[in-house]
């Protein structure tokens, strides 16, 4: 193995060390399930039920999914508003801020009253949570073209829409992309953070439900199964995501 | 073509950037402005683009002012569309006026095969050398055929091969195009290679101090000729006497 597969697996091989030392404290020190279980009572806990944990894993996920992509539409949608008007900018830029520094505790009560249907009300408060990266970053991006591109665009008559269409959108595409990285694993933990806040009033198929539930019944080792369900798929968005940016980066030519 | 008068540009916080400068450019002249960092060339440059209005003076074109890509800049910075293939960088200007891919591109290979890179007409920026970027950017500022090129110290970050080998095709290019040409510079070297009119600038606030009319022919062996080193020695004499003036 050469130096770069060593840097490749260093994760894989960091984790199942860390998992190997877990099991063999767990087991030494003899700890009760209830307090910590190793990691096989987790995998074992995760293969009494793996459907229902899948399930629930599912629900959570296309409450992301659908948060990821209202949160992509707004955010760029007032970016763009923000970019063609100053007027517009400053009437959006301090209620985005009041948004993004609200609890979403705080308001996802409020918000499941007044939506009524669970899963929009779900979808609702991980859009709130994950919008925010995607609109500063884009704004960021459609404001940062280079002056001199801008006067090359004038001196040869651009219209505003060229200008838009040729030069500040794909201009903007990376930050974008970097924004969409980090509202993913917001959208996941938004609609997390929602589903314990509904707990078990009307939408109960989500994964936070099913740790909710677990720890009631003091069934831990569920729990933490459904608690590393979780991480996974917040890895793997992250992910996907930047895969999908280093793959479009990458047909434009900028990689 | 354009003529400037008593022409000045003051920033805001107070900045005189040009003062009193007048400027007659005539059809077909291949002109430099020299001077020291800061003297006001690119403010200048700017003007006569039309890219900034003058504070005080005049500038006023014979005839009618040049329209959407009748003047084409090359800036110090390639300043190429990161994610457009060198082609499709050339075309922009093209694509700006409302020409088709299909349309512009007879004209799109043309530009590139001036500076010589049709063979990387399909390449992003980011796989051209620096020299093969600036080059990419000057037959952008060609493709509309120009009737006035101005180029803001375009060389300046170049090496000196790549940079004499580009002044070369610059004035070859200018031979048979027969556009005019500002040219911005803070090289001796270059302006007296290059220009036909050599225009002295000294700052603080930015003046016209000096013009010396070339007398060389213009061609690539002109590095080589006693001529040119007279030159060089007589602009350094009078940029250094324009410098010391108060
Ligand atoms: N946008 C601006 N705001 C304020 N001052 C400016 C601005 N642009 C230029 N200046 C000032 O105007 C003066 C002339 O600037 P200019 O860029 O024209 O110089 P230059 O001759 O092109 O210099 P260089 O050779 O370094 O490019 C300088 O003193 C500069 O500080
Ligand atoms: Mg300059």
């Amino acid at each position: 193995m050469n130096g770069a597969t060593w840097l490749r697996a260093a994760p894989a091989l960091f984790g199942l060390a860390a998992l190997l030392l877990w099991e063999g404290l767990v087991r030494a020190l003899d700890v009760p399930n209830y307090l910590v279980p190793g990691p096989l009572a987790i995998l074992r806990a995760f293969l009494e039920d793996p459907g229902g944990l899948l399930l629930a894993l599912l629900s959570t996920l296309s409450v992301t999914a659908s948060a990821l992509l209202a949160a992509s539409s707004l955010g760029v949608l007032l970016a763009l508003a923000m970019a063609a008007s100053p007027w517009a900018r400053a009437a959006i830029q301090p209620w985005a801020v009041v948004l993004q520094v609200t609890p979403i505790v705080a308001i996802a009560p409020l918000i499941i009253v007044w939506v009524g249907d669970p899963f929009t009300s779900l979808v609702v408060c991980a859009t709130i949570v994950a919008f925010f990266p995607v609109l500063s970053n884009t704004a960021v991006g459609l404001a940062a073209v280079s002056p001199e591109l801008l006067d090359l665009f004038r001196l040869n008559g651009a219209s505003r829409w060229q200008i838009l269409w040729l030069l500040r959108l794909p201009a903007a595409l990376p930050y974008f992309l970097a924004g969409l990285r980090i509202s993913g694993g917001l959208a996941l933990v938004g609609a997390v953070v929602a589903e314990f806040v509904a707990g078990s009033g009307g939408f109960a198929t989500g994964l936070a439900y099913r740790i909710l539930e677990a720890s009631y019944r003091l069934r831990i080792p569920r729990m933490f199964a459904a608690l590393v369900l979780l991480c996974i798929a917040g890895i793997a968005i992250n992910a996907a995501l930047a895969g999908f940016s280093r793959w479009l980066l990458r047909r434009r030519g900028e990689v | 073509m354009l003529t400037l008068r008593g022409v000045g540009r003051r920033f805001p916080g107070g900045t005189e950037a040009l003062a009193g400068v007048d400027l007659d450019l005539g059809e077909g002249d291949f002109l430099a402005l020299l001077g020291p960092s800061g003297c006001g060339k690119s403010t200048l440059l700017r003007l006569i683009a039309g890219l900034d209005p003058p504070d005080t003076g005049s500038c006023v074109w014979a005839g009618a002012p040049p329209g959407p890509g009748q003047i084409g800049v090359v800036f110090q910075d390639p300043t190429l569309l990161p994610w457009a293939r060198a082609a499709e960088n050339v075309w922009l200007p093209l694509r700006l006026g409302g020409q088709r891919r299909e349309a512009a591109w007879p004209a799109v290979q043309a530009a590139l095969a001036q500076v010589g890179l049709a063979d990387a007409a399909a390449r992003y920026p980011r796989a051209l050398s620096g020299g093969m970027r600036m080059r990419v950017a000057i037959a952008r500022a060609l493709v509309t055929r120009p009737r006035l090129l101005l180029l803001d110290e375009p060389f300046a970050a170049l090496d000196e091969f790549t940079r004499h080998k580009l002044q070369e095709d610059l004035l070859a290019l200018w031979q048979r195009a027969r556009c005019t040409v500002v040219f911005v510079t803070h090289s001796i070297y270059e302006a007296a290679f290059l220009a036909r009119r050599i225009v002295l600038m000294t700052p603080g606030p930015g003046r016209i101090a000096d013009e010396i009319a070339s007398p060389l022919a213009p061609s690539p062996q002109t590095r080589l000729d006693p001529a040119y080193a007279a030159l060089v020695g007589e602009t350094t004499r009078r940029m250094q006497r324009a410098l010391e003036m108060p």
